[in-house]
Protein backbone atom coordinates (compact mmCIF):
# COMPACT_ATOMS: atom_id res chain seq x y z
CA UNK A 1 0.00 0.00 0.00
CA UNK A 2 2.88 2.43 1.00
CA UNK A 3 5.13 1.64 -2.37
CA UNK A 4 1.37 1.78 -4.03
CA UNK A 5 2.76 -1.39 -6.32
CA UNK A 6 6.06 0.76 -6.76
CA UNK A 7 4.15 3.93 -8.80
CA UNK A 8 4.77 5.82 -5.86
CA UNK A 9 8.05 7.42 -6.78
CA UNK A 10 6.04 7.60 -10.32
CA UNK A 11 3.69 9.90 -9.03
CA UNK A 12 5.97 12.16 -6.82
CA UNK A 13 7.57 12.59 -10.44
CA UNK A 14 4.71 13.86 -11.57
CA UNK A 15 3.61 16.08 -8.41
CA UNK A 16 7.40 17.66 -9.63
CA UNK A 17 6.07 18.26 -13.04
CA UNK A 18 2.96 19.85 -11.96
CA UNK A 19 4.80 22.13 -9.51
CA UNK A 20 7.19 23.23 -12.29
CA UNK A 21 4.46 23.81 -14.67
CA UNK A 22 2.14 25.64 -11.89
CA UNK A 23 4.95 27.89 -11.19
CA UNK A 24 6.07 28.50 -15.18
CA UNK A 25 2.36 29.27 -16.02
CA UNK A 26 1.92 31.36 -12.87
CA UNK A 27 5.23 33.55 -13.84
CA UNK A 28 3.70 33.91 -17.42
CA UNK A 29 0.13 34.80 -16.25
CA UNK A 30 1.80 37.36 -13.74
CA UNK A 31 3.63 39.30 -16.22
CA UNK A 32 -0.11 38.60 -18.85
CA UNK A 33 -2.36 40.11 -16.17
CA UNK A 34 -0.29 43.16 -15.08
CA UNK A 35 0.00 44.02 -19.02
CA UNK A 36 -3.32 43.21 -19.15
CA UNK A 37 -4.30 45.53 -16.52
CA UNK A 38 -2.45 48.60 -17.81
CA UNK A 39 -3.93 47.83 -20.90
CA UNK A 40 -7.45 48.07 -19.46
CA UNK A 41 -6.75 51.26 -17.47
CA UNK A 42 -4.76 52.73 -20.73
CA UNK A 43 -5.70 56.05 -22.57
CA UNK A 44 -5.30 54.23 -25.68
CA UNK A 45 -8.73 52.83 -26.72
CA UNK A 46 -6.86 49.75 -29.28
CA UNK A 47 -5.36 49.08 -25.83
CA UNK A 48 -8.60 48.86 -23.77
CA UNK A 49 -10.03 47.00 -26.29
CA UNK A 50 -7.26 43.84 -27.25
CA UNK A 51 -7.42 44.10 -22.94
CA UNK A 52 -10.94 43.37 -23.39
CA UNK A 53 -11.39 41.37 -25.83
CA UNK A 54 -8.63 38.98 -23.94
CA UNK A 55 -10.09 38.41 -20.93
CA UNK A 56 -13.53 37.85 -22.21
CA UNK A 57 -12.47 35.13 -24.46
CA UNK A 58 -10.62 33.68 -22.43
CA UNK A 59 -12.87 33.53 -19.27
CA UNK A 60 -15.70 32.58 -21.46
CA UNK A 61 -13.92 29.21 -23.07
CA UNK A 62 -13.05 25.95 -20.79
CA UNK A 63 -9.66 25.44 -19.95
CA UNK A 64 -9.67 22.06 -21.13
CA UNK A 65 -10.21 23.57 -24.86
CA UNK A 66 -7.53 25.89 -24.82
CA UNK A 67 -5.70 23.76 -23.63
CA UNK A 68 -6.29 21.73 -26.81
CA UNK A 69 -6.24 24.75 -29.00
CA UNK A 70 -2.91 25.73 -28.04
CA UNK A 71 -1.23 22.54 -27.92
CA UNK A 72 -2.99 21.47 -31.96
CA UNK A 73 -2.99 25.12 -32.68
CA UNK A 74 0.40 25.97 -31.89
CA UNK A 75 1.81 23.46 -34.19
CA UNK A 76 -0.12 24.62 -37.14
CA UNK A 77 0.61 28.30 -36.50
CA UNK A 78 4.85 28.27 -35.90
CA UNK A 79 4.88 25.70 -39.11
CA UNK A 80 3.40 28.62 -41.29
CA UNK A 81 5.10 31.21 -39.66
CA UNK A 82 8.38 28.98 -40.11
CA UNK A 83 6.74 28.51 -43.67
CA UNK A 84 7.37 31.85 -44.49
CA UNK A 85 10.98 31.47 -43.54
CA UNK A 86 11.41 28.30 -46.18
CA UNK A 87 11.98 26.27 -42.75
CA UNK A 88 9.34 23.16 -43.80
CA UNK A 89 10.07 20.65 -41.51
CA UNK A 90 8.00 19.59 -38.75
CA UNK A 91 7.85 21.56 -35.46
CA UNK A 92 6.30 19.77 -32.44
CA UNK A 93 5.06 21.87 -29.43
CA UNK A 94 5.57 19.78 -26.52
CA UNK A 95 3.18 19.22 -24.32
CA UNK A 96 5.01 21.59 -21.50
CA UNK A 97 5.21 24.46 -23.15
CA UNK A 98 1.59 23.78 -24.50
CA UNK A 99 0.32 23.85 -20.73
CA UNK A 100 2.45 26.88 -19.82
CA UNK A 101 1.27 29.15 -22.72
CA UNK A 102 -2.82 28.22 -22.31
CA UNK A 103 -2.52 28.08 -18.32
CA UNK A 104 -0.31 31.37 -18.52
CA UNK A 105 -3.14 32.78 -20.84
CA UNK A 106 -6.23 31.74 -18.24
CA UNK A 107 -4.08 32.79 -15.25
CA UNK A 108 -3.37 36.61 -16.46
CA UNK A 109 -6.96 36.85 -18.07
CA UNK A 110 -8.38 36.99 -14.53
CA UNK A 111 -4.98 38.23 -12.63
CA UNK A 112 -5.99 41.47 -15.23
CA UNK A 113 -9.22 41.69 -13.21
CA UNK A 114 -7.54 41.34 -9.43
CA UNK A 115 -4.60 44.07 -10.69
CA UNK A 116 -7.14 46.18 -12.25
CA UNK A 117 -8.94 46.45 -9.00
CA UNK A 118 -5.93 46.85 -7.26
CA UNK A 119 -4.30 49.41 -9.44
CA UNK A 120 -7.18 51.58 -9.24
CA UNK A 121 -7.37 51.24 -5.51
CA UNK A 122 -4.23 53.44 -4.98
CA UNK A 123 -5.00 56.73 -4.12
CA UNK A 124 -3.68 59.55 -6.05
CA UNK A 125 -1.71 61.43 -3.61
CA UNK A 126 0.49 58.28 -3.78
CA UNK A 127 1.31 59.06 -7.88
CA UNK A 128 1.80 62.60 -7.06
CA UNK A 129 3.90 62.13 -3.93
CA UNK A 130 6.25 60.38 -6.32
CA UNK A 131 6.03 62.97 -9.04
CA UNK A 132 7.19 65.33 -6.25
CA UNK A 133 9.92 63.73 -5.11
CA UNK A 134 11.23 63.15 -8.95
CA UNK A 135 10.39 59.60 -9.64
CA UNK A 136 10.19 58.65 -13.16
CA UNK A 137 7.72 56.27 -14.39
CA UNK A 138 9.51 53.27 -14.01
CA UNK A 139 10.68 54.22 -10.82
CA UNK A 140 7.37 55.25 -8.96
CA UNK A 141 5.76 51.95 -10.76
CA UNK A 142 8.19 49.79 -8.89
CA UNK A 143 8.88 51.68 -5.78
CA UNK A 144 5.54 52.82 -4.87
CA UNK A 145 2.75 51.49 -6.72
CA UNK A 146 3.83 47.66 -7.03
CA UNK A 147 4.76 47.20 -3.47
CA UNK A 148 0.87 48.40 -2.90
CA UNK A 149 -0.78 46.92 -5.75
CA UNK A 150 0.90 43.88 -4.60
CA UNK A 151 -0.38 43.99 -0.86
CA UNK A 152 -3.79 44.18 -2.20
CA UNK A 153 -3.85 41.47 -4.82
CA UNK A 154 -2.02 39.04 -3.21
CA UNK A 155 -5.27 37.42 -1.64
CA UNK A 156 -7.15 37.26 -5.00
CA UNK A 157 -3.70 36.07 -6.34
CA UNK A 158 -3.79 33.48 -4.06
CA UNK A 159 -6.98 32.36 -4.92
CA UNK A 160 -5.92 32.27 -8.62
CA UNK A 161 -3.40 30.62 -8.13
CA UNK A 162 -5.28 27.27 -6.03
CA UNK A 163 -7.71 27.38 -9.11
CA UNK A 164 -4.07 27.10 -11.01
CA UNK A 165 -2.87 24.08 -9.84
CA UNK A 166 -5.80 22.22 -10.45
CA UNK A 167 -6.14 23.40 -13.67
CA UNK A 168 -2.82 21.66 -14.84
CA UNK A 169 -4.34 18.20 -13.93
CA UNK A 170 -5.72 19.14 -18.12
CA UNK A 171 -2.42 19.21 -19.22
CA UNK A 172 -2.29 15.20 -19.09
CA UNK A 173 -5.18 15.44 -21.72
CA UNK A 174 -2.39 16.35 -24.11
CA UNK A 175 0.25 14.34 -22.87
CA UNK A 176 1.97 16.03 -20.06
CA UNK A 177 3.71 13.53 -17.49
CA UNK A 178 2.42 15.17 -14.14
CA UNK A 179 0.40 13.82 -11.40
CA UNK A 180 -2.65 13.00 -13.27
CA UNK A 181 -1.20 11.10 -16.17
CA UNK A 182 1.09 8.85 -13.88
CA UNK A 183 -2.17 7.79 -11.99
CA UNK A 184 -3.84 6.90 -15.39
CA UNK A 185 -0.73 4.96 -16.40
CA UNK A 186 -0.62 3.44 -12.57
CA UNK A 187 -4.24 2.62 -13.19
CA UNK A 188 -3.88 1.13 -16.40
CA UNK A 189 -1.47 -1.63 -15.27
CA UNK A 190 -2.98 -2.17 -11.84
CA UNK A 191 -6.83 -1.91 -12.20
CA UNK A 192 -6.84 -0.30 -9.20
CA UNK A 193 -8.57 3.00 -9.98
CA UNK A 194 -10.15 4.35 -6.96
CA UNK A 195 -6.86 3.56 -5.03
CA UNK A 196 -4.88 5.97 -7.55
CA UNK A 197 -6.93 8.30 -8.25
CA UNK A 198 -7.78 8.59 -4.57
CA UNK A 199 -3.86 9.03 -4.02
CA UNK A 200 -4.05 11.71 -6.75
CA UNK A 201 -6.88 13.62 -5.22
CA UNK A 202 -4.80 13.77 -1.76
CA UNK A 203 -1.51 14.85 -3.54
CA UNK A 204 -3.10 17.89 -4.99
CA UNK A 205 -4.94 18.60 -1.20
CA UNK A 206 -1.42 18.34 0.05
CA UNK A 207 -0.06 21.07 -2.89
CA UNK A 208 -3.17 23.21 -2.23
CA UNK A 209 -2.29 23.64 1.39
CA UNK A 210 1.07 24.02 1.12
CA UNK A 211 -0.19 27.24 -1.24
CA UNK A 212 -2.56 28.46 1.14
CA UNK A 213 0.42 28.42 3.42
CA UNK A 214 2.65 29.85 1.65
CA UNK A 215 0.23 32.67 0.22
CA UNK A 216 -0.57 33.43 3.58
CA UNK A 217 3.04 33.70 4.44
CA UNK A 218 3.18 36.41 1.67
CA UNK A 219 0.24 37.84 2.77
CA UNK A 220 1.77 38.50 6.06
CA UNK A 221 5.06 39.41 4.34
CA UNK A 222 3.30 42.38 1.98
CA UNK A 223 1.48 43.97 5.16
CA UNK A 224 4.12 44.27 7.28
CA UNK A 225 4.36 48.08 6.79
CA UNK A 226 1.22 48.49 7.72
CA UNK A 227 1.27 47.22 11.04
CA UNK A 228 3.71 50.08 11.77
CA UNK A 229 1.62 52.86 11.00
CA UNK B 1 -7.34 27.91 -42.40
CA UNK B 2 -10.97 26.12 -44.35
CA UNK B 3 -13.65 27.53 -42.17
CA UNK B 4 -16.30 25.10 -44.78
CA UNK B 5 -15.85 22.49 -42.23
CA UNK B 6 -17.04 24.33 -39.58
CA UNK B 7 -20.39 25.40 -41.42
CA UNK B 8 -20.24 21.42 -42.61
CA UNK B 9 -20.14 20.36 -39.50
CA UNK B 10 -22.19 23.04 -37.40
CA UNK B 11 -25.23 20.64 -36.78
CA UNK B 12 -23.14 18.16 -34.79
CA UNK B 13 -21.70 20.80 -32.75
CA UNK B 14 -24.84 22.11 -31.18
CA UNK B 15 -25.97 18.28 -30.65
CA UNK B 16 -22.65 18.20 -28.54
CA UNK B 17 -23.51 22.11 -27.32
CA UNK B 18 -26.75 20.65 -26.23
CA UNK B 19 -25.31 17.84 -24.26
CA UNK B 20 -22.85 20.16 -22.85
CA UNK B 21 -26.06 22.31 -21.45
CA UNK B 22 -28.07 18.94 -20.16
CA UNK B 23 -25.26 18.07 -18.15
CA UNK B 24 -24.43 22.35 -16.75
CA UNK B 25 -28.40 22.29 -16.10
CA UNK B 26 -28.75 18.75 -14.26
CA UNK B 27 -25.51 19.14 -12.11
CA UNK B 28 -26.07 23.09 -11.42
CA UNK B 29 -30.49 21.98 -10.32
CA UNK B 30 -28.80 19.06 -8.04
CA UNK B 31 -25.61 20.49 -6.95
CA UNK B 32 -27.87 23.46 -5.91
CA UNK B 33 -30.23 21.48 -3.97
CA UNK B 34 -27.49 19.70 -2.13
CA UNK B 35 -25.85 22.93 -0.88
CA UNK B 36 -28.42 24.54 1.41
CA UNK B 37 -28.15 21.59 3.75
CA UNK B 38 -24.18 21.97 3.51
CA UNK B 39 -24.48 25.44 4.10
CA UNK B 40 -26.38 25.32 7.08
CA UNK B 41 -24.73 22.60 8.39
CA UNK B 42 -21.66 24.50 7.91
CA UNK B 43 -22.39 27.24 9.89
CA UNK B 44 -24.21 25.25 12.54
CA UNK B 45 -23.24 26.18 16.11
CA UNK B 46 -22.41 22.32 17.05
CA UNK B 47 -18.75 21.53 16.28
CA UNK B 48 -18.97 18.16 14.59
CA UNK B 49 -21.84 18.92 12.85
CA UNK B 50 -19.50 21.81 11.40
CA UNK B 51 -16.69 19.64 10.51
CA UNK B 52 -18.26 17.00 7.86
CA UNK B 53 -19.26 19.60 5.43
CA UNK B 54 -15.73 21.69 5.83
CA UNK B 55 -13.89 18.09 5.24
CA UNK B 56 -16.20 17.73 2.29
CA UNK B 57 -15.99 21.47 0.72
CA UNK B 58 -12.18 21.00 1.36
CA UNK B 59 -11.56 17.51 -0.54
CA UNK B 60 -14.03 18.99 -3.65
CA UNK B 61 -12.81 22.58 -3.77
CA UNK B 62 -8.93 21.28 -3.36
CA UNK B 63 -8.49 18.62 -5.98
CA UNK B 64 -8.64 18.85 -9.50
CA UNK B 65 -12.62 18.07 -11.17
CA UNK B 66 -10.67 15.89 -13.88
CA UNK B 67 -9.86 13.58 -10.63
CA UNK B 68 -12.81 13.30 -9.12
CA UNK B 69 -14.95 12.63 -13.19
CA UNK B 70 -11.94 9.73 -12.79
CA UNK B 71 -12.47 8.50 -9.31
CA UNK B 72 -16.70 8.72 -9.94
CA UNK B 73 -16.12 6.97 -13.28
CA UNK B 74 -13.19 4.61 -13.24
CA UNK B 75 -12.78 4.50 -9.60
CA UNK B 76 -16.47 3.32 -8.87
CA UNK B 77 -15.99 0.38 -11.13
CA UNK B 78 -13.17 -1.04 -9.44
CA UNK B 79 -15.29 -2.68 -6.90
CA UNK B 80 -17.35 -6.05 -6.93
CA UNK B 81 -19.72 -4.64 -4.83
CA UNK B 82 -20.51 -1.57 -7.33
CA UNK B 83 -20.65 -3.60 -9.44
CA UNK B 84 -23.34 -5.84 -8.19
CA UNK B 85 -25.55 -3.34 -6.50
CA UNK B 86 -28.53 -1.68 -8.17
CA UNK B 87 -27.08 1.57 -8.76
CA UNK B 88 -24.63 0.07 -11.46
CA UNK B 89 -26.97 0.55 -13.96
CA UNK B 90 -25.96 4.43 -13.30
CA UNK B 91 -22.73 4.05 -12.67
CA UNK B 92 -22.41 2.38 -15.89
CA UNK B 93 -22.96 5.15 -17.91
CA UNK B 94 -20.54 7.94 -18.58
CA UNK B 95 -23.37 10.52 -18.86
CA UNK B 96 -24.87 9.83 -14.88
CA UNK B 97 -20.79 9.60 -13.79
CA UNK B 98 -19.95 12.78 -15.35
CA UNK B 99 -23.35 14.19 -13.47
CA UNK B 100 -22.37 12.53 -10.23
CA UNK B 101 -18.92 14.24 -10.16
CA UNK B 102 -19.86 17.44 -11.62
CA UNK B 103 -23.10 17.71 -9.04
CA UNK B 104 -20.95 16.76 -5.91
CA UNK B 105 -18.34 19.43 -7.27
CA UNK B 106 -20.86 22.20 -7.69
CA UNK B 107 -22.42 21.72 -4.65
CA UNK B 108 -19.48 22.49 -2.50
CA UNK B 109 -18.62 25.50 -4.16
CA UNK B 110 -22.20 26.46 -4.34
CA UNK B 111 -22.52 25.85 -0.57
CA UNK B 112 -19.75 28.37 0.18
CA UNK B 113 -21.71 31.05 -1.65
CA UNK B 114 -24.76 30.09 0.40
CA UNK B 115 -22.65 30.11 3.34
CA UNK B 116 -21.35 34.13 2.98
CA UNK B 117 -24.61 35.08 1.33
CA UNK B 118 -26.44 33.55 4.80
CA UNK B 119 -23.29 35.30 6.93
CA UNK B 120 -23.37 38.63 5.24
CA UNK B 121 -27.41 39.08 6.17
CA UNK B 122 -27.28 41.79 9.09
CA UNK B 123 -27.31 40.81 12.59
CA UNK B 124 -30.28 43.20 13.28
CA UNK B 125 -32.79 41.51 10.74
CA UNK B 126 -32.05 38.33 12.18
CA UNK B 127 -33.01 39.73 15.94
CA UNK B 128 -35.74 41.44 14.78
CA UNK B 129 -36.85 37.85 13.12
CA UNK B 130 -36.64 36.66 17.10
CA UNK B 131 -38.23 40.17 18.27
CA UNK B 132 -41.56 39.26 16.01
CA UNK B 133 -41.53 35.85 17.62
CA UNK B 134 -41.06 33.98 14.14
CA UNK B 135 -39.16 30.32 14.90
CA UNK B 136 -35.92 29.12 13.35
CA UNK B 137 -37.55 27.65 10.20
CA UNK B 138 -40.12 31.13 9.60
CA UNK B 139 -37.23 33.06 9.82
CA UNK B 140 -35.29 31.43 7.22
CA UNK B 141 -37.87 30.86 4.82
CA UNK B 142 -39.22 34.16 5.23
CA UNK B 143 -36.51 36.37 5.44
CA UNK B 144 -32.51 34.95 5.52
CA UNK B 145 -33.01 32.73 2.22
CA UNK B 146 -35.18 35.25 0.39
CA UNK B 147 -32.66 37.61 1.37
CA UNK B 148 -29.57 35.23 0.35
CA UNK B 149 -31.26 34.61 -2.80
CA UNK B 150 -30.84 38.24 -3.73
CA UNK B 151 -27.18 38.78 -2.26
CA UNK B 152 -25.60 34.91 -3.63
CA UNK B 153 -26.84 35.71 -7.20
CA UNK B 154 -23.89 37.16 -8.60
CA UNK B 155 -21.81 34.68 -7.23
CA UNK B 156 -23.92 32.28 -8.41
CA UNK B 157 -24.02 33.19 -12.02
CA UNK B 158 -20.15 32.14 -12.20
CA UNK B 159 -20.41 29.43 -10.55
CA UNK B 160 -22.69 28.70 -13.48
CA UNK B 161 -20.60 29.88 -15.53
CA UNK B 162 -17.51 27.95 -14.23
CA UNK B 163 -19.52 24.96 -14.28
CA UNK B 164 -20.07 25.13 -17.85
CA UNK B 165 -16.43 25.21 -18.67
CA UNK B 166 -15.73 22.36 -16.38
CA UNK B 167 -18.70 20.28 -18.19
CA UNK B 168 -15.37 20.22 -21.01
CA UNK B 169 -14.27 17.68 -19.05
CA UNK B 170 -17.22 14.90 -20.02
CA UNK B 171 -15.10 14.53 -22.75
CA UNK B 172 -12.88 12.77 -21.50
CA UNK B 173 -15.04 9.90 -20.21
CA UNK B 174 -16.41 9.66 -23.72
CA UNK B 175 -19.46 11.85 -23.62
CA UNK B 176 -20.14 13.79 -26.48
CA UNK B 177 -20.47 16.76 -25.19
CA UNK B 178 -19.41 20.19 -27.69
CA UNK B 179 -15.83 19.54 -26.52
CA UNK B 180 -16.17 15.58 -27.23
CA UNK B 181 -18.23 16.29 -30.62
CA UNK B 182 -15.26 18.51 -31.48
CA UNK B 183 -12.67 16.03 -30.91
CA UNK B 184 -14.57 13.18 -32.77
CA UNK B 185 -15.00 15.30 -35.58
CA UNK B 186 -11.93 16.04 -35.93
CA UNK B 187 -10.50 13.10 -35.74
CA UNK B 188 -12.32 12.60 -39.04
CA UNK B 189 -11.48 15.84 -40.64
CA UNK B 190 -7.75 17.00 -38.97
CA UNK B 191 -8.82 20.27 -39.07
CA UNK B 192 -8.10 20.81 -35.10
CA UNK B 193 -8.10 24.61 -35.41
CA UNK B 194 -11.21 25.53 -37.13
CA UNK B 195 -13.56 23.00 -34.94
CA UNK B 196 -11.77 23.91 -31.39
CA UNK B 197 -12.58 27.68 -32.49
CA UNK B 198 -16.05 27.61 -33.46
CA UNK B 199 -16.17 25.16 -29.90
CA UNK B 200 -14.89 27.96 -28.46
CA UNK B 201 -16.95 30.54 -29.89
CA UNK B 202 -20.22 28.46 -28.61
CA UNK B 203 -18.89 28.38 -25.21
CA UNK B 204 -18.60 32.29 -25.72
CA UNK B 205 -22.19 32.58 -26.83
CA UNK B 206 -23.80 30.88 -23.90
CA UNK B 207 -21.86 32.01 -20.98
CA UNK B 208 -22.89 35.71 -22.68
CA UNK B 209 -26.17 34.32 -22.29
CA UNK B 210 -25.94 33.26 -18.89
CA UNK B 211 -24.13 36.44 -17.80
CA UNK B 212 -27.19 38.43 -19.73
CA UNK B 213 -30.27 35.88 -17.92
CA UNK B 214 -28.47 36.38 -14.75
CA UNK B 215 -28.09 40.40 -14.92
CA UNK B 216 -32.25 40.04 -15.77
CA UNK B 217 -32.86 38.05 -12.41
CA UNK B 218 -30.69 40.21 -10.19
CA UNK B 219 -32.48 43.31 -11.26
CA UNK B 220 -36.01 41.23 -10.68
CA UNK B 221 -34.60 40.17 -6.82
CA UNK B 222 -33.15 43.64 -5.60
CA UNK B 223 -35.95 45.59 -7.39
CA UNK B 224 -37.10 46.15 -3.61
CA UNK B 225 -33.53 47.87 -2.99
CA UNK B 226 -35.29 51.06 -5.24
CA UNK B 227 -34.82 52.10 -8.85
CA UNK B 228 -32.50 54.66 -7.78
CA UNK B 229 -29.39 52.11 -6.86
CA UNK B 230 -29.44 50.66 -9.95
CA UNK B 231 -26.53 51.53 -11.98
CA UNK B 232 -26.14 52.07 -15.57
CA UNK B 233 -22.27 50.84 -16.19
CA UNK B 234 -20.14 52.79 -17.46
CA UNK B 235 -19.17 52.83 -21.17
CA UNK B 236 -16.15 50.56 -22.27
Amino acid sequence: MIDLHGFGDQLLQGAVVTLELALSSLFVGLILGLLGASAKLSSVKVFRWIAHGYTTIIRGIPELLTVLIIYFGATSVLMSIAGLFGYEEYIEVGAFAAGVTALGLTFGAYATEVFRGALQSIPKGQHEAAIALGMGPVRKFYRIILPQVWRIALPGLGNLFLVLLKDTALVSVVGLDDIMRKANIAVSSTKEAFLFYLVAAFMYLALTIISMAFVSYMEKRASRGLTRG
Amino acid sequence: MDFSVVIEYFPRLLQGAWVSLQLVAISIVLGGAFALPIALARISPVGWIRAIPFAYIFFFRGTPLLVQIFLVYYGASQFDAVRESVFWPILKEPFWCAIIAFTLNTSAYTAEIFRGAIQAIPQGEVEACKVVGMSKFQMYRRILLPRAFGIVLPAYGNEIILMLKGSALASTITILDLTGMSRTIIARTYTPMEIFLAAGGIYLVISIVIIAIFRQIELRQNRYLGTLSIKVPDKG
